[in-house]
C-alpha cells in the first residue's frame, strides 16, 4: 500500500510488521520518532505480544536486547551517535554471543562538538564490532531493509544494524509502499533461535574463552559475515519475489557499464550524486555511481566487479578517519588492489554540512581531470580553518575551537538535542 | 540445541575438572569420646542414647542405655551424675540434664514393660555373684548378656544391697528398685536370697566357673564417744537398714547426726520424716569441705535440718551432748578450740563410713587387701585367679554408678577369662573437648528443672522428693545434647562445602568426602558443630 | 508439683539440616537431592564465600520456582570461576554478558519470558541476576537502578565480598573503610580505604520502594533461604545483598569464611534485615554481641590497625559505624519476656 509518511514512521510500521517481541530504547535524536511510534503502537495495542521497555541508557537498551534475544524473543532497538557509543561494550557483546538483534542507527555525527546532524561517523566507528551494517538509500529501502534484516540476522545468528541518515531520511516525508502483514509473514518466519535460555535444556551462554579457542571464535564470526555476503543478494531476490520490488543486496550500480569515473557512496547522498551524474551524463561525461548497501560484510568482489571497467573512482564518504582520511575509501582500495585504478577520497557532509549538486559537479569534473588531491574535504571553509590555525599559533590559550569557529562563521540557532 | 563454539557450554560440565588436586590437607570424619561418656563410671554411651531420645524413640534410647547399665530408673534417681559435670553444654548455658532423661527412660521402660533381649549364645558357664547390690546386679546382667548363667547369692532377705538398705525411699522408691531387679530375674539371672556365702572357695566348688564378689561395705565405723546411756548412740547403717524392717527405729524428738557424708544427710532427713522436731548434723569442718553433695545439703536445709559446722561431739549425756568448737588450721584441718557447748539430744546417730566384711575370703590365697579394700587388676580380678570383685569393697568412691561400672567391666573380663583370654578394653577415642566444637549452631535452651515435692510433704512423708520429667520435658532436655564428637547428621559439612564435595549417604549413614573435588578448604571442619571432622595433611 | 513451661527447641536449629524437623521444614541445602546449581569442579579459591553463597541462593531459588529459573551473571569471580571454556559449573540456563549490565540483561530475559508465556510457549519462568559488589554497587549501578525503578520482574542478588576480587582485590564502593586493597594500600597517613560516605546498596534499593529488599550472609543459611523464598513470592524488582567473605581478599584462612560472615553480623558491621516496599520488616538480631575488633583482627586487610601500636581511633570509628547500624536497624537482641 502506497503511503505518504515520515521515514521514521515507515520504519516503525515495518518493524511492527516483523512481529518484534521485545523493543527497548533510549531516546536520542534523530532516532526518537521511530521508537516513539513503536511505543505508541504497543501502548494502544496495535502491536501486541510485544514488550516495550523504556530503559535508562543505551547501554541498558542493548543489554536488555541481549537478554531478550538470548531468551528467544525477536528483539529490536534503535539509537544514534552518542547513544551508539554509549552502548559499544554491549554492541560487541551482542555479536560476540551471536544474538540476532536488529538495531536501527539513525546516523548522526559524534561530538564533541556535540552535533545532532547527519553523517556516518557513528556506525562507522563500529566497523569492527561484528555486526552486519546495511545502509539505506531511501526511506523505502530503509523500510525494506529492516524486514530483510530480521531474516538475515536470525538465519545467521548475528546482529544487524540498519543505518539510515538522520533527519535526511528519518524526518523526511516521502511516499513509501508499505507491505501487508501477510507479505511480511510470508517472507519472515517466526524466530527460531540457534541457542536459547531454556529451562528444559539448560546451557551456559557467555563462557570465558582463553587463547586456546579465542582465535577460532573470532574467525567463526568472520566466516559468518562471509556467509552473509552470499545470503544478502539471495535475500534481496527472495524479497523481490514476495514484495515485487528491488531492495537491499550488496551494492547498487548506476550508469557504470561504460563509466570511466565511478563515484562510490553510501546512504541518501546517493540520490544527489545520481542527480549530478544525470546532469553530467547529459553533458557527455562517462560517469557512474556505485552505492554500497552492505558496508559490513564489505562486498570486495562485487565492488571490484563494478569497478573493473572504469579508470578512476571517487569515494565520497560522510566520515573521517582522523589522521588518514577516508574510512570507506580504505575498504574500496582493498577491493581494487592490483587493478591499477586511480582513487580519490572525498570527505563530505560531516555534521550535516549540505552536499550540493553544484559542489559535487565541480568535484567530479576535477576528479575526471585527475586534479583532485588524494583526500579532499568538500566545501571546507578554509578561511575559518586557517584563521583558527593562525590564532592557535599566536596564542597559547586560544580558547575552545568550536566556539571560536562559530563566532567566525556566524552560524545562528545551533540547537542541542 | 546446536551450540555456538566455545561461548556456549553444556550444563554442569565442570565435573571434568578435578579440583581435588589442589588439596594440601584433607578432612576426615572421626568419632571422639564425649566428655559425658568419659565421665560416666558405668561407661554409658550417653550421647548415643540421647540421640535416640531426641527423636522420641525412647525404647531405642533405653536399649542403647542399657547396653551398659541395666538400672536406668535407679540411676536416674541416685546417681550423682558426674557426666553432667563433664558435659560440654555447661560452657554454653548449663549441662544437659542427662540424669533426668535417664530417669525418664527408666520409668518409661517400667511403665511400658520393656524387657532385655538376649544377645549371645548360651555358653554353658555358671558364674557365681556374691551380693545383689548394684555391683552384683550389673555383673550378673552383663554375664547374662554374654551368654553365661549368672547366679546371685545374697545374704539379705531382699535384693539391692545399699540401694535398699541405705538409700532412703524418698530418694529411691522401692517399686522402682523392685521393678529393675525383677527385670533382671526375668532376663535369666538366678537370684538366691538369704544365702550368705561364708567361704568363697567352698561355694565355688558347687559348679561355678568363676566368681564375682560385690559384698559392699556394711560394717559401720565407730568413733569413741564417752556416753552415759549407750543405747542412745546408734549407727547410720543400722538405722537406715531398720527402716526397711517393720520396726522403725525410735530416735526421739531431738536427733543429732554425726558426720558429713551423704549418709549423714540421709539419716537426718529420715529422722525428720520419722517425726523428730529437730534433726541436727554435727560436722567437724566447713560446708565447702563436706563430702556430701551440695544439692543434698541444700535439700536437707530446706527441710529444716540444721547443721553445726566446725564441731565435734565430746560426750553424749542422758538428754544432751557436748560439742566442741573447731577451727581450721592453715592446712584446712580442724583443730579443737577448747570452746564447748551442750545441745539437747534424744539420740546420736553416727554416720562415719563403713568397712567391708571380708570374712568370706579368709584362707583364699593370693588376695591383697589394702586399707580394707580388696585389690583388683584392670579386669577387676583379685590376686586369686577366677575371683573377681568390685563395688564398695574394691574402691573408695562408693557410688551405685561405680559399682555398676565395676560389674560390667568384671563381667567382660570374666567372659574373656572363661575363654582363656585376657580382656582388653577397646582403645578410647580422644575426648571431644569443647575447643573442638563450634557451639554457635546450638540454639539457646536453658536446662529443664525437675519438679520438686512441696515442703510439707517432704518433712512428713517418705514420698519421692524429686519428680521426673514428662515426655516433652525429657525430649527437650535430650535435645539440648550437642552430640559432642559424634556426627549427628546436622548436614553442616554437606551444606557448607563450597565445592559440593560432601556426599550425603542417607539417614543413619552419615557422609563421605568426594576427594575428587574437595579442595581442602577446611570449612566443614570449622563448621562441624560437634567436632566430628579433623584435618590431616595430604601426603604428596 | 511445680511445672516448668517448655520452649520448643531443636538440637542445632542453626545447622544446615536437622533430622528432627519434618522434611518440608528442612533447608534446601540439607536435601540429598538439592540442585547443586553450581556443580563441583568450579575454580573458585578454597573456601570461597561467593561460590557457597551463590549455590545457597540459586538452589533456594530453584526450589522456590520449581526449577523454572534463568540466571544472568555479571563479570567477576563468580562468572570466571564457574564458566571457563570448555567447562561450566552451572546446571541452570545461565548467561554472562558484561560486567555492568546483569540487571538489564535480566530485564530482557524477563521480558522475553513474559511474551513467550503469553504465547503459551513457556511456563512461569523467573529470572535472577547476580553480580559481585563491584558489578552491583559500581559499574552495574545504573542498570540496576533502572531495573528497580521500572519494577521489572527480576531478583537481583549481589554477592558482596567487599572489593574487585577477580581483578586482584581492588577497592570497590563496597570496600569497608580502612581495609587494605591493591588500590588502597596500607601506607601513608590513613592506611587502607578512606572513610567515605559509604554506599549501602540495600538502603538505596529500599529508596526505590521495590517490593522486597533483604540482606543475608553465608553464615545464616536458613535466613538466606527464607529470604530467597520470600523474594520469589513477589512479582517485580527484588534485591538480596549477601555478604560473602573472600579468603583471598580479606586475608583470612579458607576455613574461616563462614565464621567471618558470622562475626560481621554479630558485631553489627553488616546488618541483616529484610524490607518490603521500602520498609524494614524484620531484622536478624545479634545473638552474641561482640566488639568490631573481633571481626577486624583476624583479617589481614585490617592488619595495619593492630600490631605494635594499634590504631585505636580508627577502630573506634569502625565501632561507631557498627553501633550506628545496631541503632538504625535495631539489631540488639530483645530480651525475651517470660
Ligand atoms: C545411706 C546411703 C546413701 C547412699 N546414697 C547413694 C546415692 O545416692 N548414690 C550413690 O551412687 N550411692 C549412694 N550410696 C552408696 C551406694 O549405695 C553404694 O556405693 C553401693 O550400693 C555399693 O554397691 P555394692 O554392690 O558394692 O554393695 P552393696 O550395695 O552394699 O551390696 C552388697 C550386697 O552384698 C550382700 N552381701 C554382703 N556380704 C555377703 C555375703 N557374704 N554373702 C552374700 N551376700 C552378701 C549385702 O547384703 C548386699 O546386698 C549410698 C550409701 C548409703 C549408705
Ligand atoms: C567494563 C569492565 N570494566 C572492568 C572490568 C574488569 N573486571 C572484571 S571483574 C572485575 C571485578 C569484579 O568485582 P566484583 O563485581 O566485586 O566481583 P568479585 O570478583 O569480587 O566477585 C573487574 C574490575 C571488566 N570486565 N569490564
Ligand atoms: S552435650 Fe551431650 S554429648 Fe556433650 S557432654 Fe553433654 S550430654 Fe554429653
Ligand atoms: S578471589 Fe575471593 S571471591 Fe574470588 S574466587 Fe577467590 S575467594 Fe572467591
Ligand atoms: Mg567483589
Amino acid at each position: 500500500m502506497l503511503k505518504q509518511m515520515e521515514g521514521s514512521r515507515a520504519v516503525a510500521e515495518a518493524i511492527a510488521l516483523c512481529r518484534p517481541e521485545v523493543i527497548c530504547a533510549y531516546p536520542i535524536s534523530p532516532q526518537t520518532h521511530i521508537v516513539e511510534a513503536l511505543g505508541e503502537m504497543v501502548k494502544e495495542e496495535t502491536l501486541t505480544e510485544c514488550e516495550f521497555i523504556n530503559v535508562e541508557s543505551e547501554f541498558a537498551a542493548m543489554s536488555v536486547a541481549i537478554g531478550s534475544s538470548a531468551g528467544g524473543a525477536r528483539s529490536y532497538t534503535a539509537t544514534a551517535s552518542q547513544g551508539l557509543l554509549f552502548m559499544v561494550e554491549a554492541v560487541y557483546n551482542a555479536s560476540g554471543l551471536g544474538l540476532p538483534i536488529v538495531m536501527t542507527v539513525a546516523n548522526r555525527a559524534i561530538g564533541a562538538p556535540i552535533n545532532i546532524w547527519n553523517d556516518h561517523s557513528d556506525s562507522l566507528s563500529q566497523r569492527d564490532c561484528g555486526w552486519i551494517q546495511l545502509f539505506a538509500e531511501t526511506n523505502q529501502e530503509a523500510l525494506d531493509l529492516h524486514i530483510q534484516a530480521f531474516k538475515l540476522a536470525e538465519e545467521l545468528s548475528m546482529p544487524v544494524m540498519v543505518c539510515m541518515d538522520g533527519f535526511i531520511l528519518t524526518h523526511a516525508y516521502e511516499r513509501v509502499d508499505m507491505p501487508t502483514q501477510a507479505q511480511v509473514d510470508a517472507f519472515l518466519p517466526p524466530y527460531e533461535p540457534r541457542q536459547v535460555l531454556d529451562t528444559n535444556e539448560p546451557v551456559s551462554i557467555g563462557a570465558m574463552v582463553g587463547p586456546e579457542a579465542f582465535m577460532e571464535v573470532r574467525y567463526l564470526a568472520h566466516a559468518k559475515q562471509l556467509q552473509a555476503l552470499e545470503r544478502i543478494p539471495q535475500l534481496a531476490t527472495e524479497f523481490q519475489t514476495v514484495f515485487g520490488r528491488e531492495s537491499g543486496g550488496l551494492i547498487h550500480t548506476y550508469q557504470t557499464e561504460d563509466a570511466e569515473t565511478i563515484v562510490i557512496a553510501m546512504g541518501s547522498v546517493l540520490g544527489t550524486i545520481k542527480d549530478t551524474v544525470d546532469v553530467m551524463r547529459e553533458a557527455g561525461h562517462k560517469i557512474g555511481v556505485l552505492g554500497i548497501t552492505s558496508y559490513r560484510p564489505f562486498p570486495l568482489t562485487a565492488v571490484a566487479a563494478a569497478l573493473k571497467n572504469c579508470k578512476r573512482f571517487v569515494v565520497l564518504e560522510k566520515s573521517l578517519a582522523v589522521g588518514i582520511g577516508g574510512i570507506v575509501a580504505t575498504d574500496v582500495r582493498m577491493a581494487v588492489t592490483g587493478m591499477g585504478l586511480k582513487g580519490f577520497t572525498v570527505v563530505a557532509g560531516l555534521g550535516g554540512r549540505a552536499i550540493t549538486m553544484k559542489s559535487l559537479k565541480a568535484l567530479f569534473e576535477k576528479a575526471m581531470r585527475e586534479e583532485l588531491e588524494l583526500v579532499t574535504f568538500l566545501d571546507l571553509d578554509w578561511k575559518a580553518v586557517n584563521k583558527q590555525l593562525d590564532r592557535e599559533k599566536a596564542h597559547r590559550r586560544s580558547g575552545p575551537v568550536a566556539e571560536a569557529l562559530l563566532r567566525d562563521v556566524g552560524v545562528v540557532g545551533a540547537r542541542n538535542y | 540445541m546446536e551450540k555456538p563454539f566455545a561461548i556456549t557450554l553444556n550444563p554442569g560440565s565442570s565435573l571434568a575438572n578435578h579440583t581435588g588436586s589442589w588439596r594440601t590437607v584433607r578432612p576426615e570424619y572421626v568419632s571422639r569420646l564425649p566428655p559425658c561418656n568419659a565421665a560416666c563410671p558405668a561407661g554409658e554411651n550417653i550421647q548415643g542414647w540421647l540421640f535416640h531420645a531426641e527423636s522420641g524413640d525412647y525404647e531405642q534410647a533405653w536399649r542403647a542405655l542399657t547396653e551398659n547399665n541395666p538400672l536406668p530408673a535407679i540411676m536416674g534417681r541416685v546417681c550423682y551424675h558426674p557426666c553432667e559435670n563433664g558435659c560440654n553444654r555447661q560452657y554454653v548455658d548449663a549441662s544437659v540434664g542427662i540424669n533426668s532423661v535417664e530417669r525418664f527412660l527408666g520409668d518409661e521402660a517400667i511403665k511400658r514393660g520393656w524387657k532385655f533381649a538376649t544377645q549371645a549364645p548360651i555358653s554353658g558357664k555358671r558364674v557365681l555373684v556374691v551380693g545383689s547390690g548394684p555391683a552384683g546386679l550389673s555383673a550378673a546382667y552383663h554375664l547374662t548378656r554374654l551368654g553365661h548363667q549368672a547366679v546371685i547369692y545374697e545374704a539379705a532377705e531382699l535384693a539391692g544391697g545399699m540401694m535398699r538398705f541405705g538409700i532412703p525411699k524418698y530418694r529411691l522408691p522401692r517399686e522402682v528398685l523392685d521393678a529393675e531387679i525383677q527385670r533382671l530375674v526375668d532376663f535369666g539371672v538366678e537370684l538366691h536370697l538369704q544365702t550368705k556365702v561364708t567361704n568363697i572357695l567352698d561355694t565355688l566348688k558347687k559348679g561355678f566357673d568363676a566368681v564375682f564378689l560385690g559384698v559392699g561395705a556394711h560394717i559401720a565405723k565407730r568413733a569413741y564417744i564417752p556416753a552415759g546411756d549407750a543405747n542412745k548412740v546408734l549407727d547410720a547403717v543400722s538405722v537406715l537398714h531398720n527402716m526397711e524392717d517393720a520396726s522403725a527405729p525410735m530416735l526421739g524428738r531431738k536427733v543429732v547426726v554425726y558426720g558429713g557424708g551423704n549418709t549423714a544427710i540421709d539419716v537426718a532427713r529420715t529422722a525428720k520424716r520419722l517425726g523428730a522436731e529437730e534433726a541436727i548434723i554435727v560436722y567437724r569442718r566447713t560446708r565447702d569441705k563436706m563430702p556430701a553433695h551440695d544439692f543434698e545439703v541444700e535439700e536437707a536445709l530446706q527441710e529444716g535440718i540444721s547443721i553445726k559446722w566446725l564441731s565435734t561431739i565430746k560426750e553424749a549425756g542422758e538428754s544432751d551432748i557436748m560439742i566442741e568448737k573447731m577451727a581450721l588450721d592453715e592446712n584446712g584441718f580442724p583443730q579443737p578450740t577448747g570452746e564447748f557447748e551442750r545441745i539437747e539430744a534424744d539420740s546420736v546417730v553416727l554416720a562415719l563410713g563403713q568397712d567391708t566384711d571380708l570374712s568370706l575370703l579368709d584362707n583364699v590365697p593370693g588376695l591383697i587387701v589394702d586399707k580394707g579394700l580388696i585389690q583388683v587388676d584392670k579386669g577387676m580380678m583379685t590376686g586369686h585367679p577366677g575371683v573377681f570383685a568390685g563395688g564398695d569393697m574394691a574402691n573408695n568412691e562408693r557410688t551405685v554408678t561405680v559399682a555398676v561400672g565395676h560389674g560390667k567391666k568384671a563381667a567382660r573380663a570374666i567372659d574373656a577369662w572363661l575363654r582363656g583370654e585376657t580382656y582388653a578394653p577397646p582403645p578410647k577415642h580422644e575426648i571431644a573437648t569443647f575447643e573442638r566444637m563450634n557451639p554457635w549452631y546450638y540454639s539457646d535452651a536453658p536446662k529443664t528443672m525437675r519438679p520438686v515435692l512441696d515442703i510439707i510433704r517432704r518433712q512428713s512423708t517418705f514420698d519421692e522428693v524429686l519428680g521426673g520429667l514428662d515426655e516433652s520435658n525429657a525430649q527437650f532436655e535430650a535435645r539440648r545434647c550437642m552430640s559432642c564428637g559424634n556426627c549427628f547428621e546436622c548436614d553442616n559439612c554437606y551444606g557448607v562445602c563450597p565445592d559440593n564435595a560432601v556426599i550425603k549417604l542417607g539417614p543413619g549413614k552419615g557422609f563421605k568426602f568426594n576427594y575428587d573435588y574437595c579442595k581442602g578448604c577446611g570449612m566443614c571442619v570449622a563448621e562441624c558443630p560437634c567436632g566430628a571432622i579433623r584435618t590431616v595433611p595430604e601426603e604428596n | 508439683m511445680s511445672f516448668q513451661p517448655v520452649k520448643f527447641y531443636q538440637t542445632g536449629t542453626f545447622t544446615v539440616g536437622n533430622r528432627l524437623l519434618p522434611p518440608e521444614e528442612r533447608s534446601v541445602q540439607a536435601s540429598g537431592k538439592r540442585f547443586n546449581s553450581i556443580n563441583s569442579g568450579h575454580r573458585a579459591c578454597q573456601g570461597c564465600g561467593e561460590a557457597l553463597g551463590a549455590r545457597y541462593a540459586i538452589d533456594a531459588a530453584m526450589e522456590a520456582t520449581d526449577s523454572q529459573l534463568i540466571a544472568a551473571n555479571a563479570t567477576g569471580c563468580l562468572e570466571v570461576f564457574s564458566t571457563p571454556y570448555p567447562e561450566t559449573s552451572w546446571q541452570i540456563p545461565w548467561i554472562h554478558s558484561l560486567f555492568g549490565n546483569a540487571a538489564a540483561v535480566a530485564t530482557g530475559i524477563a521480558a522475553a519470558m513474559k511474551v513467550k508465556r503469553a504465547k503459551g510457549k513457556v511456563g512461569d519462568v523467573r529470572v535472577v541476576a547476580q553480580g559481585g559488589d563491584g558489578g552491583t554497587t559500581d559499574i552495574g549501578f545504573g542498570c540496576l537502578s533502572g531495573m528497580f525503578e521500572r519494577n521489572d520482574d527480576v531478583l537481583y542478588i549481589c554477592y558482596d565480598n567487599g572489593g574487585y576480587m577477580n581483578t586482584g582485590v581492588q577497592r570497590s564502593s563496597a570496600t569497608p573503610a580502612a581495609a587494605r586493597t591493591a588500590t588502597t594500600p596500607a601506607v601513608g597517613h590513613d592506611p587502607g580505604n578512606v572513610f567515605g560516605q559509604g554506599k549501602f546498596l540495600p538502603a538505596i534499593a529500599m529508596a526505590h520502594d521495590i517490593p522486597y529488599v533483604a540482606t543475608a550472609t553465608v553464615a545464616d543459611l536458613r535466613d538466606l533461604e527464607a529470604k530467597v523464598r520470600r523474594a520469589m513470592e513477589f512479582r517485580g524488582a527484588r534485591y538480596i545483598h549477601i555478604l560473602v567473605p573472600c579468603p583471598l581478599g580479606w586475608g583470612t584462612p579458607s576455613h574461616d569464611t563462614i565464621k567471618m560472615a558470622r562475626l560481621a553480623k554479630e558485631t553489627g558491621i553488616f546488618p541483616v534485615f529484610e524490607a518490603e516496599h521500602g520498609e524494614v520488616k524484620s531484622v536478624l538480631a545479634i545473638r552474641r554481641p561482640l566488639p568490631v575488633e573481633e571481626y577486624l583482627r583476624p583479617q589481614k586487610r585490617f592488619a595495619h590497625l593492630f600490631g605494635k601500636s594499634p590504631a585505636v581511633a580508627t577502630i573506634a570509628r569502625i565501632q561507631a559505624l557498627a553501633d550506628k547500624n545496631i541503632r538504625k536497624y535495631r539489631l540488639q537482641a530483645r530480651q525475651e519476656s517470660h
